[in-house]
């Protein structure tokens, strides 16, 4: 099986060029560091003829006034690395990225396509001169041999079937090691290079002469795969690259939109073709997210109202609300506007997204006419569980997640969920999170460990529950020997009276270290209530100096 | 042009009930014509009647299904409410059914509730808990042994935007009428403080109300909930009776063939016949420990606030209305202690 590869000699140098075809006929080179320590990393073959070196200091390249002296810069490198891998997956759909400089094509099966292996490497070659990158392009019959006959061999190279270790043999034995080694590997690197030269080997066919069990015995198993490269015998599979799986759509508009209900018809197509995307590769969506470009009127006139999306629950008023005039003499200005849907499975239900993107958008509208929608979806792997005949059921995930977003819409979106404690001795020391029946799902094996626990807890009495007035009821205390003996509540009229019986007080205090820390002396405290006699919890806070009453033990 | 006389089975003697091994007999008004001296050949209509009739008093009853026949309907399953005298009194809290806790303020409403919400998840069930008034202790949740992973609550409030979006329309999505009252600001203003805060009140609650409700068909209709609570407990009664009883009779149907338990704590029972089960509680009387080394011997009126120790309740629950099998008891007692109590 035939294998190409492709690969750019001075990589930091051509990615400049790429980026800069006007040095082409000018002397480059590339530093890099911290100033005033800048150091030459790579040069181009004019500035080496001027005499620069890697490893020169930046203030003595300067001294040559022809040089062109260009920072190393990441972003040309991956657009140049990105061209790479656009033009080896041009030829065929098995690409290995081997490094920033190189890319090993599988080549089975192409010869009845493109031609001849001569052919195919010299349009590889013409292919990436398009593309802006000088190209060394070899084909043998494995990877490895295909990789150094690149590295070491310029222009277009094919080594026929069993020449390998003819026309490797010619090449010096730094081509076994990548130019851009770092760290420890690079010391090793240096370390063997050194090794060799004491004994004298200096191209690949004298290395691969060498006697395997002595070479073993000196340089370990290191120096044995290295041996089988040098011979052109290594043989192994290609690591193909994957493309990054990206569903993504968008759409612009001729005419701004300003309802809801037309963009609730484009945004149901995109959804439906990123759904059906996603279900041809067996997969889900976690996360959507909607971004909208949006026009910024200015100069408007008497005839501009307001903007904003009707309510899903309004009736006949939303075609009032709907009309909207633009004048001719506006200018528009690009302002964009994102939102992003978590979902707590993956779903791949387009007519749940749209209506959550619906419910959404009514709670957070854009507040202005859109003019370009566009919509990602995070791919994930589909959930899979298996129900138990005899579990107890539980809320459908989809049909949760629409009515959790229906309830959100009317009571807020952090007054619905479920409660998390804090690690606090604060009285409100919660918080709210999202509310997921399939997590929960977990618990039934800790109930099974803690169920002689928590069937004692059942033969115990029940706890006496305390009901919280949120916020605290403020209130007028009048006070007999330090203790309260008179409350007065003026928002809840049924709390107020004599205290007939009494307990305290207790003390809490905390967060004495933050901004907001709180001290306070609570009460039990019985009140007479019409009929009956009602016991409320009493709390003095000690660093505002007032009086609440914080709730009702029921 | 023939005058028609039609007679009914009575005066023709016909049996209202028909056999089922036999046919109906169409006959005309003028009897069945047969030749005269043919067998089976009647003198004359009335004759005939006379016999048949004779003949079906000895047939059995087939068309019409006795009432002692009727299909009955199953009796409700009966989850336990977490409160082992609650149990005994009423077997458990029915599924598929309505039940309401009625009572005051410190009669025991909110213990029950949280009672029947642990019994709940540890039966790993989920659980919905519509505050109507955002009252909910966490602290008291957790010491009740509540897996709260398993609860979903929703938390009403008086936010502005939920004011206006519920002032916009007249009958929500949800087919409820509105139960909001005129907005204030039309109101004249020669209202007072003290009246306009107390119309804001009940405007909050109303608000609220409409909170609850919608919340309520949405999980409703969502399904898979073990248990659903309505609190509300602190809606003033003549707010809480604003809620139609179609309302209620709507929620009824939506459970009656799930395995939810839906749950109402308010003050005074306002779902009327919709409920399958009305408790009152009450608190018969308070509990509490005396800490002092002089506390033998004197009244614990006379010792300081400080050794006193609340440590719980007696509640009183009576079984008012139950449409389920009826038990011996229609009362218990039963005590609570809190968290701090051991």
């Amino acid at each position: 099986m035939p294998f190409a590869c492709i690969y750019i000699p001075n990589f930091p140098v051509a990615a400049a060029l790429r980026a800069e075809p006007d040095l082409q006929a000018h002397p480059v080179a590339i530093f890099e560091g911290k100033p005033p320590l800048e150091k030459i990393i790579a040069v181009s073959e004019k500035a080496r003829a001027l005499g620069m070196s890697p490893g020169m200091t930046k203030a003595q390249a300067e001294l040559c006034s022809e040089l062109a002296l260009r920072p190393r810069s990441s972003l040309h490198e991956s657009s140049a690395h990105a061209a790479l891998l656009d033009c080896a997956q041009s030829f065929s759909p098995c690409v290995e990225d081997a490094a920033a400089d190189t890319a090993l094509i599988d080549l089975a099966g192409m010869e009845s396509l493109l031609g001849s292996l001569p052919q195919i490497s010299r349009a590889i070659a013409a292919r990436a001169a398009t593309l802006g990158l000088e190209a060394n392009v070899a084909v043998a019959s494995n990877p490895d041999a295909a990789l150094l006959a690149a590295r070491g061999f310029p222009g277009v190279t094919v080594i026929p079937p069993g020449k390998e270790a003819m026309q490797l043999g010619q090449l010096a034995v730094d081509v076994l090691f990548h130019d851009h080694l770092e760290g420890e590997e690079n010391k090793s690197a240096g370390r063997l290079l050194e090794t060799l030269e004491r004994w004298g080997i200096r191209n690949l066919r004298a290395f691969a002469a060498l006697p395997q069990v002595s070479l073993s015995e000196r340089l370990g198993q290191d120096g044995l795969r290295l041996q089988q490269l040098a011979r052109g015998v290594a043989s192994r599979i290609l690591v193909p690259v994957e493309p990054p799986l990206v569903f993504e759509e968008a759409i612009e508009l001729e005419h701004p939109i300003t309802l809801l209900e037309p963009l609730a018809f484009l945004l149901n197509r995109l959804l439906e073709q990123i759904c059906a995307r996603l279900g041809s590769r067996a997969l889900a969506t976690q996360e959507l997210r909607l971004t909208l470009e949006l026009s910024n009127l200015t100069g408007l006139d008497d005839d501009w109202e307001s903007i904003g999306m009707p309510s899903e629950s309004d009736g006949t008023d939303t075609a009032m609300l709907g009309q909207k005039i633009f004048t001719q003499q506006s200018k528009i200005n690009n302002q964009q506007f994102g939102r992003v849907l978590r979902l707590p499975l993956p779903m791949l239900d387009h007519k749940l997204f749209l209506k959550l993107l619906q419910l959404d958008l009514n709670a957070n509208p854009p507040g202005a006419p859109i003019v370009k929608i566009h919509l990602a979806a995070e791919p994930a792997r589909p959930r899979s569980a298996q129900g138990g005949l005899f579990l107890p059921p539980s809320p459908e995930p989809e049909k949760l997640e629409l009515t959790l977003a229906r309830i959100a819409g009317m009571v807020g979106e952090h007054k619905v969920g479920a409660l998390e404690l804090l690690d606090t001795h604060h009285p409100e020391g919660f918080r709210m999170r999202r509310f997921v029946a399939e997590v929960a799902r977990k618990t039934p094996q800790k109930e099974n460990s803690d169920s002689a626990a928590l069937g004692s807890a059942v033969a115990k009495s029940a706890v006496t529950a305390l009901r919280r007035f949120r916020p605290p009821l403020r209130a007028n205390v009048a006070l007999e020997n330090g203790e309260p003996a008179r409350v007065t509540c003026h928002r809840k009229k049924e709390v107020q009276g004599d205290v007939l019986w009494k307990a305290g007080p207790w003390r809490f205090s905390g967060d004495w270290w933050e901004h907001d820390a709180w001290s306070r002396d609570e009460w039990d405290i019985a009140l007479q209530n019409r009929d009956a006699i009602a016991l409320y919890r009493l709390v003095h806070d000690l660093l505002a100096g007032a009086w609440f009453v914080e709730g009702t033990y029921d | 042009m023939s005058s028609a006389v039609i007679s009914t089975s009575a005066a023709l003697g016909r049996p209202f009930i028909f056999d089922a091994d036999s046919e109906p007999e169409v006959c005309p008004i003028s009897g069945p014509k047969k030749p005269v001296g043919a067998p089976g050949a009647q003198e004359s209509p009335l004759a005939h009647v006379f016999q048949s009739s004779i003949k079906n008093q000895q047939s059995t009853i087939a068309l019409i299904a006795q009432a002692s026949r009727l299909a009955i309907r199953p009796a409700p399953e009966l989850a336990s409410s977490g409160i082992p005298a609650l149990d005994g009194l009423t077997g458990g809290l029915p599924r598929g059914c309505l039940t309401e806790l009625c009572g005051p303020a410190s009669s025991g409403r909110t213990t029950v509730l949280l009672a029947a919400l642990a019994a709940a998840t540890r039966r790993g069930e989920f659980c919905a808990l519509i505050d109507a008034s955002d009252a909910l202790d966490p602290h008291s949740a957790a010491a009740a042994s509540i897996d709260l992973d398993r609860l979903l609550w929703v938390r009403c409030n008086d936010s502005p935007q939920n004011h206006r979006a519920t002032e916009n329309h007249k009958i929500n999505r949800h087919g409820f009428p509105s139960i909001l009252p005129d907005p204030i600001n039309n109101q004249k203003s020669t209202i007072n403080n003290s009246a306009r805060y107390s119309l804001l009140a009940t405007r909050n609650s109303l608000h609220r109300l409409e909170q609850v409700l919608r919340a309520t068909d949405l999980l409703l209709e969502s399904g898979g909930f073990g248990l659903i609570v309505l609190d509300l407990a602190d809606i003033a009664p003549q707010a809480a009776r604003r809620i139609p009883l179609t309302t209620w009779f709507r929620f009824r149907r939506a459970v009656e063939h799930k395995p939810t338990i839906l749950l109402a704590i308010e003050q005074q029972a306002i779902a009327g016949s919709c409920s399958s089960l009305i408790l009152q509680l009450g608190v018969l009387s308070t509990q509490y420990s005396v800490f002092s080394d002089q506390a033998e011997g004197h009244p614990p009126q006379d010792l300081p606030a400080h050794a006193h120790l609340f440590t719980g309740l007696n509640i009183h629950v009576e079984l008012t209305h139950s449409r389920l099998e009826r038990k011996p008891a229609r009362a218990v007692a039963f005590e609570t202690k809190t968290a701090w109590a051991g």
